[in-house]
């Protein structure tokens, strides 16, 4: 009851009704011509000094998506995109930043709004070590800055972005780039490898813990134009890293592409806990605008008895296809995927993951909680399999939508294949309404209506929650509560 | 005490009049009961007092303690001390019931400026109540009425009746669905919040109920008005004779 009350609360004092994070910084951008050939590729690859290695994969990964068609079984609805009129690079005009006091005051303002402070004394003031996060901030196409560096290379982690990776440190990026989304895995999966700009490049030492949080934030600015992160962590032996990434965008009328790619690799015994606060422009309430977000994310538990825990509370984005999946390849590997998922005016979600159990004794938790309010849809796919040595393999799936109002819809759609006779696969799911007429019961025993839903939609997400870090935990209840305003009555 | 004055009243999107001049007071301490047949405006009396907003108040008015309830949203109609026994309690999916009345008794509290209640305070309450209707503990750590049998409901209601302590109590067909045991159990937990200070208006298609709660005065309504007033007898006689000879009173 406390927590509902400190929603409500939180929600008052910051008074939004809509999209909080709709501003457009304006500053002078660098950007190729719009459209995407072979010399678009080029450009992005001589932008940022990269190998001639790193060119030809690229190149070669272009080649590939040429051939590809856009995959078309997901349960959403957009016209065709028009790859050729996006814009696939942008960056702040001027040499890249050697320090914050290079950095243009206009983007550090940015990222101050949208309460993410980049300076280091900013972020020490009055917090614990303990409680401390470092930030690498990724502004459209470039990581403007990642903070704590330092603190953290003397525990031997590399946290940087993954261009500076691909030039400082590229035997490990040509070790482990595409191990687990290859080049070809799916068309926006392609198109990433092809294009991608920068993200965030994580390295954990053999039995280390990291010493801090992490966390990437990161911002589309520009119009017309496309975001293509990529993300690489490697957890080595025995080490353990807590994660987390966040997303906005400014409000714009017409639709923008995000087509990321996420991979995780976790060695023996070691543990990644990966957590996403979605909250790109979801477009508004008739379908205009918004985020495509077409993200491909996979872990690869390589080692035994390793761990990899997917945690992500999506409220924004126009459209989501996304499915944040686990390969449990060492032996007694775990995968976990906590999901909230809430879809509000037209926004449309196809979300849910996949657990593919190939070692012996390994284990999958899934718990997925959709929330559809407005004229929205949402679906959860999701597929559990075992391969015919995974013995012993489990897997418990519990599937909740919520639906809010009567012009939305929640769709389950799970794929399960066993082919070992060993594994225990469970699956649960419910679908439940909130109505005006619950809405009113609430009232009449002497709950606002936005009590009433705060109460029922708290209830509804608690056990995913509680999977965030507790700092996120209390921004992500806050952003569904602000999702959810004014979905009934 | 609730006076209702001349009170006209049509569903909010349809032209369909429901309540043609209504007049009927409820003092402190009495047991009213309303009985009618189908479609004579019952259930809707009900939800305009509490203030659903499916409806439009046309002409009238509702007075509680001397305050006009009309302009008030159904919360506030709440914490002023209106409590109304739904016909079909609503499930509540993934709040535990002890969660829901605390976050209600609390809500109420703070509507009416007073301190929210204690754990410890709030635990003994609901404890002691859910025993006197039989209530099992483990039903309090349940998503509020889902999966409860119809009884259960019931019951349920008259229990957050019994922590919210209103000063206006409505039941809207609470007999409906129960067995004699049930009905009973209900009635037995109605009967101990009797109080000189509280009022009751006891809505029934039936005469059984009110073998259980007896009214001090019985109404009898068609076509959306009061046609009859005495005592309890007027039920009895009811039972005996039917409606029939009430439906062209109107």
């Amino acid at each position: 009851m406390a927590a509902v009350q400190e929603t409500i609360d939180q929600v008052k004092s910051i008074d939004v009704t809509e999209y909080k994070y709709g501003f457009v910084t304006d500053i002078e951008m660098e950007k190729p011509a719009k459209g995407l050939t072979e010399d678009t590729v080029r450009y992005i690859s001589a932008r940022k000094n990269e190998p001639a290695w790193m060119l030809e994969w690229r190149l070669d990964a272009f080649r590939r998506w040429k051939t590809m068609k856009e995959p078309d079984w997901a349960r959403v609805n957009y016209p065709p995109i028009d790859y050729q009129d996006i814009y696939y690079y942008a960056a702040p005009k001027g040499a890249a930043p050697q320090s914050l006091d290079e950095i243009d005051p206009a983007i550090l303002e940015t990222y101050k709004k949208l309460g993410i402070p980049l300076r280091e004394q900013e972020i020490l003031a009055g917090v614990a070590p303990e409680n401390r996060v470092a930030v690498d901030a990724v502004f459209d196409s470039v990581s403007v800055v990642t903070t704590f560096k330092k603190e953290l290379a003397q525990a031997g982690v590399i946290f940087c972005s993954i261009s500076d990776a691909i030039q400082e440190r590229p035997e490990l990026v040509k070790k482990y780039l595409a191990t687990v989304v290859p080049v070809t895995d799916n068309y926006f999966a392609t198109l990433n490898c092809a294009v991608f700009t920068d993200g965030s490049f994580v390295y954990i030492p053999k039995g280390v813990r990291c010493p801090m949080e992490l966390s990437t934030y990161f911002r589309i600015n520009e119009q017309n134009t496309g975001q293509f992160e990529r993300t690489l962590i490697i957890a080595e032996e025995g080490s353990y890293v807590s994660y987390l990434e966040g997303c906005t965008a400014p409000k714009r009328d017409e639709n923008q592409l995000h087509a990321a790619v996420v991979e995780l690799i976790a060695l023996d015994d070691a543990e990644i806990k990966y957590s996403t606060v979605q909250n790109w422009y979801p477009g508004d309430a008739e379908g205009k605008g918004g985020i495509y977000n077409f993200v491909t994310k996979r872990g690869d538990c390589r080692g035994r008895n390793s761990k990899i825990s997917w945690t992500q509370v999506e409220t924004g984005s126009a459209i989501t296809w996304k499915y944040p999946s686990c390969i449990l390849r060492g032996d007694g590997s775990r995968g976990e995927f906590y999901s909230i998922a809430v879809s509000n005016g037209a926004q449309q979600v196809d979300s849910g993951t996949k657990m593919i159990h190939l070692g012996k004794n390994t284990t999958s938790k899934i718990i997925a909680k959709g929330i559809a309010a407005g004229k929205s849809d949402s679906t959860y796919r999701g597929m559990v399999s075992a391969h015919r040595k995974a013995t012993g393999a489990r897997n418990f799936t519990n599937c909740d939508s919520l639906l809010i109002g009567d012009q939305c819809g929640a769709h389950t759609i799970p794929y399960i294949e066993a082919k070992t006779a060993t594994a225990i696969f469970e699956h649960e799911a419910t679908t439940s309404k909130i109505g005006e007429d619950q809405l009113f019961y609430c009232q009449q025993r002497g709950l606002s209506e936005e009590e009433a839903v705060a109460l029922i939609v708290n209830g509804f997400v608690k056990e995913v929650l509680q999977q965030l870090p507790m700092e996120f935990a209390v921004e992500a209840q806050k952003l569904i509560t602000i999702s959810l305003e004014g979905s009934v009555g | 005490m609730l006076e209702i004055r001349n009170l006209v009243v049509k569903i909010a999107d349809e032209d369909k009049q429901i309540l043609n001049g209504l007049s009927l007071t409820v003092n402190d301490g009495e047991v009213a009961a309303i009985m009618g047949p189908n479609g004579s405006g019952k259930s809707t009396l009900s939800y305009v007092i509490a203030g659903k907003e499916d409806y439009e108040v046309l002409d009238g008015e509702i007075l509680l303690d001397g305050q006009n309830v009309l302009e008030m949203e159904a919360d506030a109609r709440a914490a002023a001390g209106i409590f109304l026994a739904f016909q079909y309690p609503l499930e509540i999916p993934g709040v535990a019931t002890m969660t829901f009345l605390k976050a209600a008794m609390n809500a109420q509290r703070r509507a009416r400026g007073e301190a929210e209640l204690l754990t410890p305070d709030f635990i003994k309450a609901v404890n002691g109540a859910a025993d006197r209707l039989g209530i099992a503990k483990d039903m309090l750590r349940r998503p509020l009425n889902v999966g409860f049998s119809g009884g259960e409901k019931k019951r349920m209601e008259i229990l957050q009746m019994a922590l919210l302590q209103p000063s206006m109590c409505i039941l809207d067909e609470t007999d409906s669905g129960l067995d004699i045991d049930a009905l009973r159990i209900v009635a037995d937990g109605v009967n101990a919040l009797r109080d000189p200070k509280r009022g009751f208006l006891v809505i029934t298609h039936y005469q059984r109920l009110l073998d259980h709660i007896v009214p001090d005065t019985v109404h009898v309504m068609s076509k959306g008005r009061i046609v009859k007033s005495g005592g309890k007898e007027l039920a009895l006689e009811l039972e005996k004779n039917g409606y029939a000879g009430y439906a062209d009173a109107a």
